[in-house]
């Protein structure tokens, strides 16, 4: 298989030496040879853009088609009218509201892991161990992540059990790890993680001399974090926290798993309706994909004219 | 905490134990229950009675097998397309990098499960396809590409791409010559930190695989988890571990080279 696709890159980088190799021939005109070589290199690029276009670019424009098709092919809007269904419509409210509390809450909490982690007076083995440590929690998502909180917070969890020996019922007050609060309390264990790797570059890019200028001038710890470190970190605090709302909006295995697919969010919705069982329906399933995208791109948007004030701010 | 204030010497304030503490139990209680519920056999019984029975069920290694075969391709398709296109973007056309850069983070933007919605639609006229478990490890290269991507570039910028490859032509060697010989060797740290971070994501994914009804190690564990919670922590100790080994493989990688901004593509 791997042989197979090694072929392509490959050959292409080979067609583009010969032209090197043809480019002092005699007889060709100077802007023809410089031609030649303009479309030599531009081979080199071939085989990733056919990749990417093959895998990534026209899959996402075949749901964009399929969310405006009816089944016999012709255009249509009813399916993604059918988005204003109120069952459509909570699961966006509900996907959305974990997505920003978890990418909020998650962001401060791990921005201050990583100062405190960071900061210099701790022990020198504080930061590896933090950050390898983050980098597992982080990428330890999906399906074992949520047997995980079973064992922890669910009915018959360790913490669960622990906690009612010692006379609090969590379960007999509401509480249940099923549910959308037990969600975003499992979605924490890789959103924090996740802050941290992205913000500990830039908080080790804040230079001490900052802080010992602002001491020097009379500030406070608070009056410099207020007027100095924080609009500083602040592109980058959006950047990260918008990363945090995207992994957690898109999180489908978690969640299913968590719940059986009771908690309705959209990623688990277009399981329902893709996986084929006798109520499938590719077209639901189609324009909830849709709005998806729309929604990380009104995101990515947001973030672009956040970035571009903050930035115009600083300078 | 008192006593840390008044001496000389800098020490962590309060708050900074306060998070580390915080963090610590955050991440470190859900895998000790975890861990109890996988070894506990019976009422106060412990054993490793739930991993003996999950490693001789066959649809446990069939699974595993699968995942770690597409763990496999993935990196090998992942470093035979980038290497090669981050090399000559680099050498070549250092106008397109940008351009390559976005479609590389747009695996971020666009959500596994909303990209497996494409692919069915797609190649579901193409039963020879749909039904092949190579299309996983097509499809899993892109999820991998903000990885590969980023790591090949830092790899790339880290070493003089520009007077390595002038120096290689400089006594005769090929394009092909220059990157097998001359570029490979010194990206070796580049690449084995996105293969790392490739078989973490390969190994737990479980969104696509589950849409194209394909079964593998997620799969898997999904179908356990719905009737056996004990056997389920006992493969969700299992997956744990193999990120570890991953990330710790991807550390030592770290302290050699200074490969932190590696670690910190993570995801």
């Amino acid at each position: 298989m791997a042989r197979e696709s090694a072929a392509p890159p490959a050959t292409t980088a080979a067609e583009g030496s010969q032209p090197l190799g043809g480019a002092g021939e005699p007889g060709r005109r100077s802007w023809l040879v410089g031609g030649s070589r303009a479309i030599a290199s531009w081979l080199g690029v071939v085989p990733f853009f056919a990749y990417a276009s093959l895998f990534l670019l026209i899959p996402t424009g075949e749901i964009v088609v399929q969310a405006f098709r009816t089944p016999s092919g012709r255009f249509t809007l009813s399916n993604v009218a059918g988005l204003a269904d109120p069952q459509a419509l909570s699961a966006f409210e509900a996907t959305i509201k974990v997505s920003l509390v978890t990418a909020v809450l998650g962001g401060l909490f791990g921005l201050f892991v990583a100062q405190a982690a960071l900061r210099d007076g701790g022990a020198a083995w504080i930061r590896p161990v933090m950050v390898t440590f983050a980098g597992v929690a982080s990428n330890f998502a999906g399906i074992p992540l949520a047997f995980a909180f079973i064992a922890t917070l669910g009915s018959t969890g360790v913490v669960t059990q622990l906690l009612s020996r010692l006379g609090l019922h969590l379960y007999a007050h509401g509480f249940t790890i099923y549910g959308l609060f037990g969600l975003s309390i499992t979605y924490m264990y890789f959103q924090f993680p996740l802050m941290v790797l992205i913000i500990a570059p830039a908080l080790e890019g804040i230079r001490k001399e900052w802080r010992e200028a602002s001491v020097n001038c009379g500030a406070t710890t608070r009056q410099y974090w207020r007027l100095v470190g924080l609009p500083i970190l602040l592109p980058s605090l959006l950047g990260a926290m918008v990363l945090l709302f995207g992994n957690a909006f898109s999180a489908y295995a978690t969640p299913y798993a968590l719940s059986s697919g009771y908690i309705n969010l959209v990623p688990v919705m277009i399981g329902e309706a893709v996986n084929g069982d006798l109520a499938s329906n590719p077209q639901l399933g189609a324009s909830l994909a849709f709005g998806m995208i729309v929604v990380i791109a009104v995101t990515v948007a947001l973030y672009a004219v956040l970035q571009r004030r903050t930035a115009r701010w600083l300078r | 905490m008192a006593a840390v204030r008044g001496s000389a010497r800098r020490r962590l304030p309060f708050w900074s134990w306060f998070w580390l503490a915080m963090a610590a139990v955050y991440l470190l209680v859900p895998l000790y229950s975890t861990l109890q519920f996988s070894l506990s056999v019976g009422p106060h019984r412990y054993g490793l009675g739930w991993y003996s029975y999950i490693l001789h069920q066959a649809q446990f290694r069939q699974s595993f097998l699968l995942s770690l075969r597409l763990a496999v391709e993935t990196v090998l398709i992942s470093l035979v397309l980038m290497v090669p296109t981050v090399y000559w973007v680099h050498a070549r056309l250092p106008r397109l990098r940008p351009v390559i850069e976005l479609i590389s983070v747009l695996p971020f933007v666009v959500p596994p499960i909303a990209l497996a919605v494409g692919m069915v639609g797609l190649f579901q006229g193409v039963p020879w396809l749909i039904s092949n478990t190579h299309l996983l490890a097509f499809a899993y290269v892109i999820q991998a590409l903000p990885f590969t991507y980023r790591s090949l570039d830092a790899g790339m910028l880290s070493v003089d791409i520009a007077t390595l490859t002038d120096a290689a032509q400089s006594v005769g060697a090929s394009w092909r010559q220059t990157l097998w010989h001359v570029i490979l060797p010194n990206l070796r740290t580049a690449m084995l930190a996105s293969a790392f971070l490739t078989i973490a994501v390969v190994l737990g994914e479980y969104t696509i695989s589950s849409l194209l009804l394909f079964n593998t190690f997620a799969v898997y564990m999904q179908q356990v988890g719905t009737s056996q919670a004990y056997a389920a922590a006992a493969l969700a100790i299992l997956s744990f571990f193999l990120t570890w080994l991953a990330m710790i493989g991807l550390f030592l990688l770290s302290r050699r080279v200074g490969y932190r901004r590696a670690v910190a593509m993570t995801r």
